[in-house]
Order: structure tokens, then C-alpha cells, then sequence
């Protein structure tokens, strides 16, 4: 009941273009698919936002994507990256492509760099290992790189550890050694997460910024649709391992048809709204990824969940605007899905209730 | 801010709680020490909901300890229904703790991994020796189904087998089983995903009304703390910048740094993009050696010289509306630090 | 660093981050909603290595323990027709030793001996130590500084020397009884071991006493007794077990070289290590005397290691499906 590569048709032959990406993990409860039949493509110069909540497989697939998964875990699918197949290649073969190609900036600079290195080495390392740049220059590639990502004294920081920076300091350096090869696409994942409000501005300003300059096409993967909102030119929305919602980034604000996207939305707490005023909340939590409901993923918790729901998977369907896909039996905004959650209310189902008051009755523990 | 003063607290009868000149320090290496909170003033009345925001290291949780006296602060007075609490020690204070509870960050590390659930919110009740084992039970199922969970099914159970969601509906069961007058929420929903922060918010909501809870409720998310709160104070390195009610402080933020800080927020809406422009690019400076004056000064687009020389102190601005700056974005220019202190002396 | 500092920061750390950064689905949310391993299947995952483990451990400590009553020759009995003979002579399964004792029997009461040494040293070297450890873990400041010097200095006595010297002079006259020797060893080896439990039981202690349901268990009243001893001991306990399986695996050892220096265990009494230490002198006309006591105690060894390993491993279960 998957909906195979054919049904999400790609914008021709992209930067990247992934085709019915699988991923599985060996756990010991049994094989767990963390990616399920994921197609996506990305352009040079674009930004794709990757959006979903813990679990919802969005690390694992901008991970699968570079090849960097730890052994338990199988991979099936097309990678095509500037028409090389990257998923025919082992690590060895992808070591020319890890930071000369693909970079990726991860969530936690305190984690991603590596503590009792000078943070001189850490960008210096990339520069000596995939170019041919003599040591002075390579110093001074660095310092410039430094300066690209606004920190102040490059030189004097080169001596210094990272604990002697500050966390959105620290982001920076991270960046700069992402970006330190002149990689063609970067994988941002959950880069501000760590970081405070003004400090998370500052960095997505930077990351796109550089995005821009260096015309790279870039993944931004968030779990706050307000993080990739303002900074992405089309977002796709998983949950429990697939694409459930794909468009430019406009459209998927303004014509929201998974219930999915439209829960998320709804969940978050909004500036412009009165203080006390009630949150919508989504009932229930996602499915077992090892062994998910038979239909749509997130019927049990859809508040316009129907009987076909639960048994039939929904494809990937292409909306009235271009390049905007879903996965739904009864979209939001449509005359279907309006019916659906009426009979659901009329029929006091709870997630439809909870959808309505706000109101989340004893959950079963 | 970052200033001081106590212009924005109410008359002592009014509030459940108040907190004068909170002063938490820290020693640092070297002999030094830092002060983690410097000269705070806050009150909150009660039923009341009081939004405490700041980003990290600005001293709101360790404020917030320290209003619990765990541990209590290096100077300051904290009254709670009249009664001093940093006067207290052991046993009386001791006494007085299931009156005040706490709700942390994280809903896993906040639980014992060993204990079950019912032990887990039964223990207020027995460190109390209140009721029989029967009583105890009944009021444990209770409190487990007030934040929302099956007690035959829970409470057997260990943290391990819930998600992160139900353990924070743990965590503030065991705070309201002793029925307390103030629940201090550190970051509770930070954690968490953001369906699962929405009905953490309006469970916190709910819970208010029906047992009449005071809150203070800290966080670093602007949009989470003007969703809960009666009253609104923004903390920067120690200090107090702003106190007003939210939705005056959302529409009219007085205080540079909040309105930095409300321009920062990312909104999901494509047409309108978070930006750091309300700041002065630059770190937060080293609590070691706090910038003199006002201590936001060095990140602020307003500062001028008279914010190095001298401290800025709360100042009501607008109605309900109070803010430690000279040059704020509502209201009047301060008046001059002398003529402060005469019209302090003649009234 | 200051401190203050590190406290809001490393709030905004945990918090802020979505609790799956981790590649491993195991990590996630939704995982946590599984009923926990049956007891069947946490006995799946010991392995074929911990079931030998366990089952050698189970049958050297049965031996130990059923010697009286098991059909055993008098482990100080001499036999001329066995006296170095190799295993299997007349029935006596392990052969004899130079005196014609019968090997099988000594092996076994002998076991009785170094297991009640090695167990009860640790035992004691648990108890104080890790109250010791919990409380230096739990209220550190000036106890935590006056009781890590305490630690540090039992640490830095050759565990050897001390031995033999508190042996020496404690239980080596003339008629000094089989018992005492056996207290003395007891107490000059666990003396030993209570550093190192100590330190043990601190550590983990530190990083408990950190975590948040503490916290919560004053901000409820809890008194300090009762928040170390019901919060916090029973997350050390695994640590404290862990290390202790080592630290008998490491008497037993010990208590083999103070056979050989001539202060094990008080002869004719046997042990593992002073049946080994008087073969020493036939190793070439008879080495089974040596070899046999040799396997038995790197058998019970290895089993104890691996057994730290296992017990420590399990009860991580609980964490990492957090």
C-alpha cells in the first residue's frame, strides 16, 4: 500500500532527486521503517524545509540522503546527486562527497565540535584533506571563512577552544566548517534548536545569507514550522516516516489540505491571538514505526479520520497549485473534509472534540 | 535593564507572594562570584499567572529556585502569605514546602526511573504521613486523573512507559497532590513536541481554574508565556527589563530588549520573518563582569552614554506598564537620576 | 566556568532540544509507549556467554556451599597410592596433591574459603563504601572534601603490602586459629575495596543527586536520609553491583598471590589460591596440582567480569528506553 516513486512526479533532473527512499532499522522489537517511500528533489539555490515532530523520521532522512546511518540500519531507493547515484556508493566513495559535496551542520554545537581541538584545526582539517591548498593559504581560506560567518577576531579565534565561544559563536564555526569546501548542498539539521530566540534569528539570517551567496540548495529540517516559515522556498511535512504534505512554501500556509499540517499549525501558541486563549491539541501519539496502522498514519489521531482512513492508505496527490502534494482522503479546505469533521463532531469523536475545545479527554496510559 | 527598583510592586496585602532585592550568587573560579540574579523584585498576586521569560542565563530559573529556597539566596527577602521564607530554616521551612511546588523542564529526568507512578505522586503524602494507605491511594487515582490519565492503568507502571508528554502530566500530578498554593512551572512544555506542549498549556489552564493555583511560569518561548500569563517579566543577565500585562507588552513592548526579543520569534507565517535586527549583533556579556549601568546596553540599538553611568530603575511608563530603561520605547525619558531621588525623599 | 552560567545553559540545552537528535528510532518517542522487555526476553538477550557465566558461578558456589554434605573425601586426608597422581587415579577425579590429598575435595572446600573471603571483603567494602559514597555524592561541599581525601588515602596502600603486613601482625603467631587468619584477610582486603566502591557509588551519586526528581523530592519535604536512601540509592545500586562482581573477581586473585607470599588462607586449610601456591613446588613432575586451581579461578574470573557487564547492561535497559 505504498505509494510507489511514479505517483510523485519530480520536476525534472534536480540538484538531488531522491526516489521512494527506504530506510529500516533492526531493533530489538522488530525491523522499525523510519523512512517509507520518501521522493523529493531539490534545485540548485533552493531551500527545502523538512518539518515534523520527534520520531517523524526527518533526521533519518536527511542522513539516509548523505549515507551517514549507523550499521543496523538498510537503505533501499535512488539518491541521484548531480547525476551520480549516490546510494550505488560505499563510504569510501561517498568520502569525496562528505564535505566537499553535501555538508551538514548539525543541531548541538556543543556536540559537533570536538572539544579539546583548537578550533583553527577543526576548519583547517577539511581544507588540507580535499583541497590542495598550501598551509598559508589554508590559514588564510580559514580566516576568511570566519569572517564569512560574521565572527569577529577570525584570527584570534582560530587559537581558541570552542568552550571558550558562545553557543551561537560556536554555531558559527560549525557553519563555516560545513561550508568550508564550497559544498553544493548542506543539510541543516535542527540548527537552532539548541540556541536562543535573538541568537536562532541570527543564524538562519546566516544560513541564508549563505545559502544565497554561494548558490547552494539547502535542507532545513525543524520541528517548528515557524523556524522554516520565513526561510524556505517550499516545505515538506512528515509524519511517522512519509511525506504527508509537500508544497511551496506560500501555498502550505494558505491552502493547508492534510489535517496533519493544519494540527501542527494549530498547536502552536500565536503572538496575535489573546492571552488564555485554548490550543488546539492532537489526541494520541504517532504509530509504532514497526508496525504502523494499515491506512492513513495519522487516522487513529485525525480529527476528520473516516472509516476508508483506517484501511486505505491515502497516495501522494497533487493539489489545484503546482508542486503542492498530499496525503488525504479528505483534505482540509475541500468539501469533503468539511463533511467529515462535521459527522465526526456530530459523531463525538473524541480527536474531532479535541480538535473543536480543545479539550483532551483521560488518555488511555 | 536591566535595572532595578521596586516601583512595579503592589501594596504587600494584595499579593500572595512577594520577592524583594533577589540576590543568588554563584562562585566562580578564581575565587570570583556571580551574581546569577542581581537585585530582583517581583510579586504575584494571587490566582494570578506570572510569566517570567529571558533567554539562557538571564537567571529566571535560578530565581525561581531561589524563591523556593532550594536553595535559599544570598540576600533578599521572599513573603509568602505574609511570612518570610528566608527568615525560615529547617524544619519550619520544611514545613511550609508542600505550599509551594515545582514543575521542571524535563518530564523525564524529573521522575525516579526506578519508582513506580503511584509512588512516584504518592511520596508528597507519605514524607507528610497524610492519610491511611487507602486515602492515599484515592487521592493518588485522583490526582492522576485530573492531569488527564488512566489511574488503573498508570499507575502501576514506570516513567520508562510513557512519553515525554505523559510523564510532565506525572510530574504536575505529584505537585498538586499536597494541594499547594503556588506551582513554579520551569520551562515545562521546553521539552516537549508542540501538539503534545498544547495540551501540556491547557491542561496548566484548566488546573488553575478548578483548584484556584497562583503560577509562575517560566520559559524561554514569548509566544508559550503570553498564552498563560496575567502578567508578564522580562529578565536580561539578573535583571529585571520589563513588567506589564501581556497582551500591552506584546502590542507595545516598552523595553528594547523585549521588543528584540518579540521580533525574534518565529512565526509560522511565510509573510512575516523573525529577525535579530532590534539587536546590536554581539554575545550576551560574561555575568563575570556584567557591563555597567544598564546591563542590556552593549546589545542595545537605543544606548547612549548615560547608560553606562547610571542604572536604570523600574519606572511605570503606561498603565500597568513598568520598565527599567531611560530611553524606552513607551513613554517618557527618564528624569534624571537626582530628581528621582528628590521626588523619592519629598514623597 | 561559572557556575550560574552553566546552569541556565545547560537548561536551554536539554530543553530546547527535540528529544530526537539520535539516529536510532529506539531513541524516539514513540518507542517509549512499547511495553518494557518481558523478563523472557531480557533472559533472551543474557547470550550463550552469560548463561556459562552464570551457570559456573552457580555450580562453584554450590560446591562451595553443599561441601559438608556432598560425598567428598576429607580434603586433609593423605593417600600414598595418589600422591601426584594425575586425574582420574582410583577413582579420585582430579588426582592427588604431594601429601595424596584428594584435589577435588580440596578444590571444592577450598572454594569454600577463597569465595567466603572474596565475597565478604566485598561486602564490606559495599556497605562502608558506599555510604561513605553517597553521602560525600550526596551533600558534597566540606564532606564530600574530607571524605574524598579518606578515599584517596586507603586508595594509595598497596593492597598487597597491607595485607601481608596486617596478616603479619594480626594473625601469624604461633596458634593463631583458622578463623582469625580468615577475619584479618576479610577485613585488610575489604579495606581495600571500600575506596574503590566509594568512588563508585560518589560519582553515580553526583549525577543522580543532579537530576530533577531530587529536586522534587525536597521541594515535597523529603528529608535528606530519605531522599539518598529512596531517590537516589536504588539508581546507584546498579553501578555499585557492577563494580563490586569485579572486586570479587579481584579478591579472589589477590587472596592466590598471598597463598604464594605464605599469608593466604591458614593451612591445612585449603583455598583455591594455597592448593596453588603448594603445587607450585611439583610443577614439573605433577602440573595438574597448579593447572587445576589455575583454570578454576580464571573461570570464575572471567564469569564475574562478564557477570559486572551483564548486570550493569540490564539495568541500562531502563535508561536508554528513556
Amino acid at each position: 500500500m505504498h505509494a510507489s516513486a511514479d505517483e510523485f512526479p519530480r520536476a525534472g533532473r534536480g540538484l538531488l532527486d531522491v526516489s521512494d527512499l527506504r530506510t529500516q532499522f533492526r531493533t530489538p522489537r522488530g525491523v522499525v521503517t523510519a523512512v517509507d517511500g520518501v521522493s523529493l528533489s531539490l534545485q540548485r539555490g533552493r531551500t527545502l524545509g523538512l518539518v515534523g515532530e520527534s520520531g517523524c523520521g526527518k533526521s533519518v532522512l536527511s542522513r539516509s540522503i548523505m549515507g551517514l546511518l549507523p550499521p543496523t540500519a538498510t537503505r533501499t531507493g535512488e539518491i541521484t546527486f548531480q547525476g551520480e547515484r549516490l546510494d550505488l556508493l560505499g563510504d569510501d566513495a561517498m568520502r569525496s562527497y562528505w564535505g566537499v559535496q553535501v555538508s551538514m551542520v548539525f543541531q548541538d554545537p556543543m556536540t559537533s565540535l570536538n572539544p579539546v581541538m583548537k578550533i583553527g584545526r577543526q576548519i583547517l582539517e577539511p581544507l588540507e584533506v580535499h583541497t590542495d591548498l598550501d598551509k598559508a593559504a589554508a590559514r588564510e581560506t580559514a580566516v576568511n571563512l570566519l569572517r564569512s560567518v560574521h565572527i569577529p577576531e577570525p584570527e584570534r579565534r582560530l587559537k581558541q577552544y570552542p568552550h571558550e565561544l558562545s553557543g551561537g559563536m560556536r554555531q558559527r564555526v560549525v557553519i563555516a566548517i560545513a561550508l568550508a569546501c564550497g559544498p553544493q548542498l548542506v543539510f541543516a539539521d535542527e540548527p537552532t534548536t539548541a540556541l536562543d530566540v535573538t541568537v536562532q534569528a541570527q543564524i538562519l539570517d546566516l544560513l541564508d545569507e549563505q545559502q544565497r551567496e554561494r548558490d547552494m540548495a539547502m535542507v532545513l529540517v525543524s520541528h517548528d514550522l515557524g523556524v522554516v516559515a520565513g526561510r524556505t522556498h517550499e516545505i515538506a511535512v512528515m509524519y511517522a516516516g512519509q511525506i504527508v504534505e509537500i508544497a511551496p512554501t506560500t501555498t502550505l500556509f494558505s491552502e493547508v489540505r492534510m489535517p496533519y499540517t493544519e494540527a501542527l499549525l494549530k498547536a502552536v501558541p500565536r503572538l496575535e491571538n489573546a492571552s488564555h486563549s485554548r490550543l488546539q491539541v492532537i489526541g494520541g501519539r504517532p504509530p509504532d514505526l514497526a508496525s504502523p496502522p494499515p491506512g492513513c498514519r495519522f487516522a487513529p489521531r485525525c480529527p476528520y479520520a473516516q472509516a476508508r482512513c483506517h484501511t486505505e492508505m491515502p497516495p501522494l496527490v497533487e493539489a489545484d497549485t503546482p508542486g503542492h502534494f498530499y496525503r488525504c482522503w479528505f483534505p482540509v479546505g475541500t468539501d469533503a473534509g468539511r463533511e467529515a469533521l462535521e459527522r465526526n463532531v456530530a459523531a463525538k469523536v473524541p480527536q474531532a472534540e479535541a480538535a473543536v475545545t480543545g479539550q483532551l479527554t483521560v488518555e488511555a496510559g | 535593564m536591566a535595572g532595578t527598583g521596586t516601583a512595579h510592586l503592589r501594596s504587600a496585602d494584595d499579593v500572595l507572594l512577594r520577592v524583594e532585592h533577589l540576590v543568588v550568587d554563584f562562585p566562580s573560579a578564581g575565587g570570583q562570584k556571580v551574581s546569577a540574579v542581581a537585585d530582583l523584585s517581583l510579586d504575584v498576586a494571587e490566582g494570578e499567572t506570572l510569566g517570567l521569560v529571558g533567554e539562557s542565563g538571564c537567571g529566571k530559573s535560578t530565581a525561581a529556585r531561589a524563591i523556593m529556597q532550594l536553595p535559599a539566596p544570598t540576600s533578599g527577602t521572599v513573603l509568602f502569605e505574609g511570612r518570610e521564607l528566608t527568615a525560615m530554616r529547617g524544619e519550619q521551612l520544611r514545613k511550609l514546602r508542600p505550599r509551594l511546588q515545582i514543575v521542571f523542564q524535563d518530564p523525564i529526568s524529573s521522575l525516579n526511573p526506578r519508582r513506580r507512578v503511584a509512588d512516584i505522586v504518592g511520596a508528597p503524602l507519605k514524607v507528610w504521613k497524610q492519610g491511611n494507605d487507602a486515602e492515599r491511594r484515592a487521592r493518588v487515582d485522583e490526582a492522576l486523573e485530573t492531569v488527564g490519565l488512566d489511574p488503573s492503568v498508570a499507575r502501576d507502571k514506570r516513567p520508562h512507559e510513557f512519553s515525554g508528554g505523559q510523564c510532565q502530566r506525572i510530574s504536575i500530578a505529584r505537585a498538586l497532590v499536597l494541594e499547594p498554593k503556588v506551582v513554579i512551572c520551569d520551562e515545562p512544555v521546553s521539552a516537549l513536541d508542540v501538539s503534545v506542549q498544547a495540551q501540556i498549556l491547557n491542561l496548566l489552564e484548566d488546573l488553575k481554574q478548578q483548584y484556584g493555583l497562583t503560577l509562575i511560569f517560566i520559559t524561554h518561548d514569548l509566544a508559550v508565556v503570553k498564552n498563560v500569563s496575567d502578567r508578564v517579566a522580562v529578565m536580561y543577565l539578573g535583571k529585571l527589563c520589563e513588567v506589564a500585562d501581556p497582551d500591552r507588552l506584546y502590542a507595545a513592548p516598552a523595553h528594547p530588549y523585549s521588543a528584540a526579543l518579540l521580533s525574534a520569534i518565529p512565526v509560522p507565517d511565510p509573510s512575516v520573518r523573525a529577525s535579530a535586527s532590534g539587536l546590536v549583533p554581539g554575545d550576551l556579556p560574561s555575568p563575570l563582569a556584567p557591563p555597567s549601568g544598564c546591563r542590556f546596553r552593549t546589545r542595545c540599538p537605543r544606548a547612549e552614554e548615560r547608560c553606562a553611568l547610571e542604572q536604570p530603575q523600574v519606572r511605570e511608563v503606561a498603565d500597568g506598564q513598568f520598565v527599567a530603561c531611560h530611553f524606552p520605547l513607551v513613554g517618557d525619558v527618564a528624569p534624571p537620576a537626582d530628581a528621582e531621588v528628590a521626588e523619592a525623599t519629598v514623597s | 566556568m561559572p557556575e550560574a552560567d552553566d546552569l541556565d545553559l545547560e537548561a536551554a540545552h536539554r530543553g530546547s532540544i527535540n528529544p530526537v537528535s539520535t539516529l536510532e528510532p529506539t531513541d524516539t518517542a514513540q518507542v517509549v509507549e512499547h511495553e518494557p522487555l518481558t523478563m523472557r526476553q531480557q533472559r533472551a538477550r543474557l547470550g550463550i556467554g552469560g548463561k556459562l557465566a552464570i551457570a559456573w558461578l552457580a555450580f562453584v558456589t554450590l560446591a562451595a556451599v553443599l561441601a559438608p554434605v556432598l560425598p567428598l573425601d576429607d580434603p586433609n586426608q593423605s593417600v600414598t597410592s595418589i600422591v601426584r597422581q594425575g586425574p582420574g587415579t582410583d577413582g579420585h577425579l582430579l588426582g592427588g596433591d604431594a601429601l595424596g590429598r584428594d584435589i577435588l575435595s580440596r578444590m571444592v572446600w577450598g572454594g569454600r574459603a577463597s569465595l567466603l573471603l572474596a565475597f565478604s571483603s566485598v561486602l564490606l567494602g559495599l556497605v562502608v563504601g558506599g555510604m561513605f559514597g553517597l553521602v560525600a555524592g550526596y551533600l558534597r561541599g566540606r564532606t564530600d572534601r574530607v571524605l574524598t581525601v579518606g578515599f584517596d588515602t586507603l586508595l594509595s596502600f598497596p593492597q598487597i603490602i597491607l595485607a601481608v603486613t596486617l596478616v603479619t601482625v594480626f594473625a601469624s603467631q604461633q596458634g593463631t586459629s583458622t578463623t582469625r587468619r580468615m577475619v584479618v584477610l576479610i577485613l585488610s582486603l575489604g579495606v581495600v575495596s571500600i575506596p574503590v566502591l566509594a568512588r563508585i557509588t560518589r560519582a553515580n551519586t553526583l549525577m543522580w543527586s543532579e537530576r530533577e526528581f531530587v529536586q522534587a523530592a525536597r521541594a515535597m519535604g523529603a528529608r535528606t536520609t530519605s531522599i539518598m536512601v529512596r531517590e537516589v540509592l536504588p539508581n546507584v545500586l546498579p553501578a555499585m553491583f557492577s563494580i563490586a562482581l569485579l572486586g570479587v573477581a579481584v579478591v579472589i586473585v589477590a587472596e592466590g598471590g598471598l597463598s604464594i607470599l605464605g599469608v593466604g588462607v591458614l593451612l591445612p586449610t585449603p583455598s583455591w589460591g594455597n592448593v596453588l601456591a603448594e603445587g607450585r613446588a611439583d610443577l614439573r613432575a605433577a602440573p595438574h596440582i597448579v593447572l587445576i586451581p589455575t583454570v578454576v579461578i580464571f573461570l570464575t574470573v572471567l564469569s564475574l567480569n562478564y557477570l559486572g557487564d551483564i548486570v550493569r547492561a540490564r539495568f541500562d535497559v531502563r535508561e536508554s528506553a528513556l
